[in-house]
């Protein structure tokens, strides 16, 4: 059992609240370059862009700085991580995130904060 | 449990202070003989001039050999420089260090670029450049901790020296706790060096998924002779505070940037160009035997179709899968393959599980296809000997080979080699001989002096005609050959001998834009790209990075570019990285001129040590054409055509030896063009010396310098 963020963009209404709760919690700023959570405006659904826990970064990083917690999600330990990005290349879905003046890449690690400030309930977290 | 059985011989402490931009400003220095340990100030005109890297390291080594210093005079110098770039963390191939010193087989001085974390965490323990001089009295191990700011040279009774073990017990001793294992490196060579002259260094880095050392190797040249010549038994860094910052870059977000620009292109691409993350350099296994490249036989032909069973295919399904393979961290290209838990069947370690790293692509065919051995197995097992004894595969390789061409003639024979039968293939006499280099007796101890003593050795002892030996032993200037085929493309001839430290591919690789594309036609073309790609690659030994990254994976839209060759967009993403890192001006033609500079310094110093002339720069004729009837007539149409098309001579009613003389007479006198042309581009004379002039134009006008250009030109 995998502990994975949902996302519905049927339901989405590109408020952006999502990513001001996450980039709150994580960095206490509120600016969404710093979510893990990314909503993107298109003409048709919103885009709500989300690590799958998916693993694939894990095997690339050179200094075992991603691991997987016992609920599949995967963590970066800043302390072993160098900064190289090549996690950021590799993920297939273009969730591992970088900010401007970052040193570390960050990820959602299904924490859920984001589900609590959703309006419509267009995230959940669920148990995959 | 650090150090704690070995006598210290002499201890530094040193200041530790963050880098700046790339540079820490001081070297340090290390007299084995006398036990003096020193830092030395990096100044501006070593930074302006000489830029990092080999640059430091000749500059180095240059004020501290005399013009009579022989590769075991204790003057002679092993230095080894990381360079500007070295150890960033953000763009792919950042951590080579680059070693020189006087090389036992040339005389002169060779450089080798390698990986491991030696280079990086001794720059970061505060130094630009490691300079080893004079021979200590008993077997020492230098201790560099990068963490506290001390330096010690310590005892070292140790046994076990070969590397794949010796380098894992230093981790272990050295480290605070398994879980610190990869903050330690270690810089070793083996049994073999004790000995033969072909032999290496072993740079180690620890793998902490597959929680063994692994090793790279500065492989050219002898190092690993030098090294044991002056009883070291291991050099050992420590330095625990890697972070991405810690090469203190004035612009991170655009080093950073560049480097995910690339990492994304490796991603997309690796996998339909050229399979490095798959199988490394080994991927050229195949294309090269397409081709009629690959070397077999002593480089007698190009191609076979037992050479299948050596394809990378093979290879890879020995290699363990899945792993980030970076000779240093956050190279996505990741081309160190291994083969886990390997099994030898020969020699000390038979039947004990090692980890083998590679084979890459010049093990593969030097001690593959060009012996005739074609069995990847045997192929990993002298690999994994050669590594863990400190012998060069390369040079292995060829000496091997040429042996064996010997006893094919008749030249050697079993009593000459003490019962060895060295026909082409016997992987079990090939295994014996390196066995032999370890212990440091028997024929291998003969194979292990290189080619050019060999072939003194098979004149004067056992009467073999020297023109033969001349044209079969493929080595110039002292060096053995790299694994490339060379006879069917002038331009990588000239690559092959007009390399400053002897025939290796790693200042041109043109037999594909030469003889596959027929890119560089005229000899202006070919002397354009024989001055471009060298002064370009000497660019990569100067910031200690790797030149795979540069084209080994190429972006989507290369081949639209004016000089695809070149890879454009990859040389502005070095200027880009260089401004980034030391926040110096920077632009393509500069970077030229900066390699320009040292590369004109090295020449000068080969001829400072009596090479550097023209008559150094000639290769064997296996190299350039075909020395034996069978090899004329195994291409016989492709070479009667040429006779028509190129000469104007027609073939029919010709012998082959008449024809074999006709052509080589053409292919000697279009290689001599070729020099005249090269030397022409790069402002040299027609005996290969700069000119005042030239060194004046690219500020290599030093007065050290002129004084020796005055001496040859006297
Ligand atoms: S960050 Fe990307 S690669 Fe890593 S687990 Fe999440 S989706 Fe997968
Ligand atoms: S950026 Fe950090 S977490 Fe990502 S691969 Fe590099 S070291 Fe690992
Ligand atoms: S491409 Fe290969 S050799 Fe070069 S730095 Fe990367 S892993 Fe090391």
């Amino acid at each position: 059992m995998k502990k994975v963020l949902k996302t519905y963009p049927d339901k989405c209404i590109a408020c952006h609240v999502c990513e001001s709760a996450c980039a709150n919690l994580y960095f206490r700023i509120d600016d969404p370059e710093r979510s893990c959570i990314r909503i993107t405006e298109t003409a048709k659904l919103p885009e709500m862009n989300v690590c799958n826990q998916c693993e694939t970064c894990v095997a690339a990083c050179p200094t075992l700085a991603l691991t997987i917690t016992p609920q599949g999600v995967v963590m970066v330990t800043k302390k072993l991580c160098i900064g190289c990005y090549m996690c950021v290349a590799i993920c297939p879905t273009g969730s591992m995130q970088t900010y401007h003046g970052g040193m570390h890449p960050f990820k959602c690690i299904a924490c859920g904060v984001c589900t609590k400030s959703c309006p419509v309930e267009a995230i959940r977290i669920v148990q995959e | 449990m650090e150090h704690k059985m070995r006598k210290v011989l002499a201890e530094f402490s040193y200041a530790l202070k963050p880098i700046e931009k790339g540079y820490n400003r001081r070297s340090l220095y290390i007299n084995l003989g006398d036990r003096v340990i020193k830092e030395k100030p990096v100044t501006d005109l070593m930074i302006d001039k000489f830029v990092g890297g080999k640059g430091f390291d000749l500059y180095l080594m240059w004020h501290g050999v005399k013009d009579d210093t022989k590769w075991d005079s204790p003057e002679n110098e092993l230095c080894i420089a990381f360079g500007p770039l070295c150890g960033n963390t953000s763009y792919p191939g950042s951590g080579k260090s680059i070693v020189t010193t006087i090389s036992p087989l040339t005389g002169i001085p060779v450089d080798c670029n390698v990986g491991g974390h030696f280079g990086p965490y001794t720059k970061f323990s505060g130094f630009d450049a490691l300079e080893l001089q004079g021979k200590s009295d008993e077997e020492v191990i230098v201790y560099i901790d990068g963490d506290k700011g001390v330096v010690k040279i310590l005892s070292a009774d140790d046994q076990e020296i070969n590397s794949h073990i010796f380098a894992e017990r230093l981790i272990e001793e050295f480290a605070e706790g398994p879980d610190k294992f990869q903050f330690v490196s270690v810089v070793s060579s083996g049994e073999a060096a004790n000995s033969a002259l072909i032999t290496c260094l072993n740079f180690s880095f620890w793998d902490k998924r597959r929680k063994v050392a692994r090793l790279k190797q500065a492989g050219r040249g002898g190092t690993g002779r030098v090294f044991r010549d002056k009883k070291i038994k291991a050099l050992v860094v420590k330095y625990s505070g890697l972070k991405v910052d810690t090469n203190n870059s004035v612009d991170l977000e655009t080093l950073q940037k560049t480097g995910l620009k690339l990492h994304k292109e490796i991603e997309a691409g690796d996998a339909t160009q050229c399979h490095m993350r798959e199988i490394g350099t080994a991927h050229l296994m195949e294309i090269m035997n397409d081709y009629d490249l690959l070397p077999i036989r002593n480089f007698k032909y190009g191609q076979k179709p037992e050479a299948i069973t050596l394809a990378s295919w093979e290879f890879k399904k020995l290699f363990t899968q899945g792993m980030a393979d970076g000779c240093w961290y956050g190279c996505s290209l990741s081309c160190c393959k291994a083969v886990d838990g390997f099994l030898p069947r020969s020699g000390p370690y038979k039947g004990q599980p090692v980890c083998v790293d590679g084979p890459e692509y010049e093990t593969a065919a030097g001690c593959g296809s060009n012996l005739c051995i074609w069995d990847p197995k045997d192929v990993v097992e002298l690999n994994f000997y050669c590594d863990t004894y400190g012998i060069d595969t390369i040079s292995f390789g060829t000496s091997v080979a040429f042996c064996m061409e010997c006893y094919e003639y008749g030249i050697l024979d079993k009593e000459k080699t003490g019962g060895l039968d060295l026909t082409w293939g016997n992987a079990e006499a090939t295994f014996e001989i390196i066995h032999q280099m370890a212990r440091g007796e028997g024929f291998g101890k003969i194979v292990g002096l290189g080619v050019r003593r060999m072939k003194a050795i098979f004149a004067d002892q056992y009467g073999a005609d020297p023109k033969l030996l001349q044209d079969i032993g493929m080595e110039a200037k002292g060096l053995e050959y790299s694994q490339y085929m060379s006879k069917e493309s002038l331009a990588q001839q000239g690559g092959y001998t007009l390399a400053l430290k002897g025939p290796q591919h790693d200042e041109a690789w043109l037999i594909f834009m030469d003889m596959v594309n027929n890119r560089i036609p005229t000899f202006e073309d070919k002397a354009e790209a024989l001055h471009y790609f060298p002064m370009f690659r000497t660019w990569f030994g100067l910031q200690g990075l790797c030149k795979l990254p540069w084209n080994d994976i190429e972006p989507a839209n290369n081949a639209e570019t004016d000089e695809p060759a070149k890879v454009p967009e990859h040389v502005q993403n070095y200027v880009d990285i260089y401004k980034a890192i030391t926040g110096k001006p920077l632009d393509k033609h500069e970077l030229i001129r900066q390699s320009e500079r040292v590369y004109n310094f090295q020449k000068v110093f080969c001829m400072r040590m009596g090479g550097g002339r023209r008559i150094d720069d000639m290769p064997p004729y296996r190299a350039v054409g075909p020395v034996t009837e069978e090899e004329y007539l195994s291409r016989q149409e492709r070479y009667d055509k040429q006779l028509t098309e190129k000469i104007g001579i027609d073939p029919t009613g010709k012998s082959t030896s008449e024809k074999m003389a006709i052509m080589r007479e053409h292919r000697e006198d279009q290689y001599r063009q070729l020099v005249d042309s090269v030397y022409r581009r790069k402002g040299w004379t027609p005996d290969g010396f700069p000119t005042v002039e030239h060194l004046k134009s690219i500020g290599m006008d030093l007065p050290e310098v002129l004084e020796v250009i005055q001496r040859y030109t006297k």
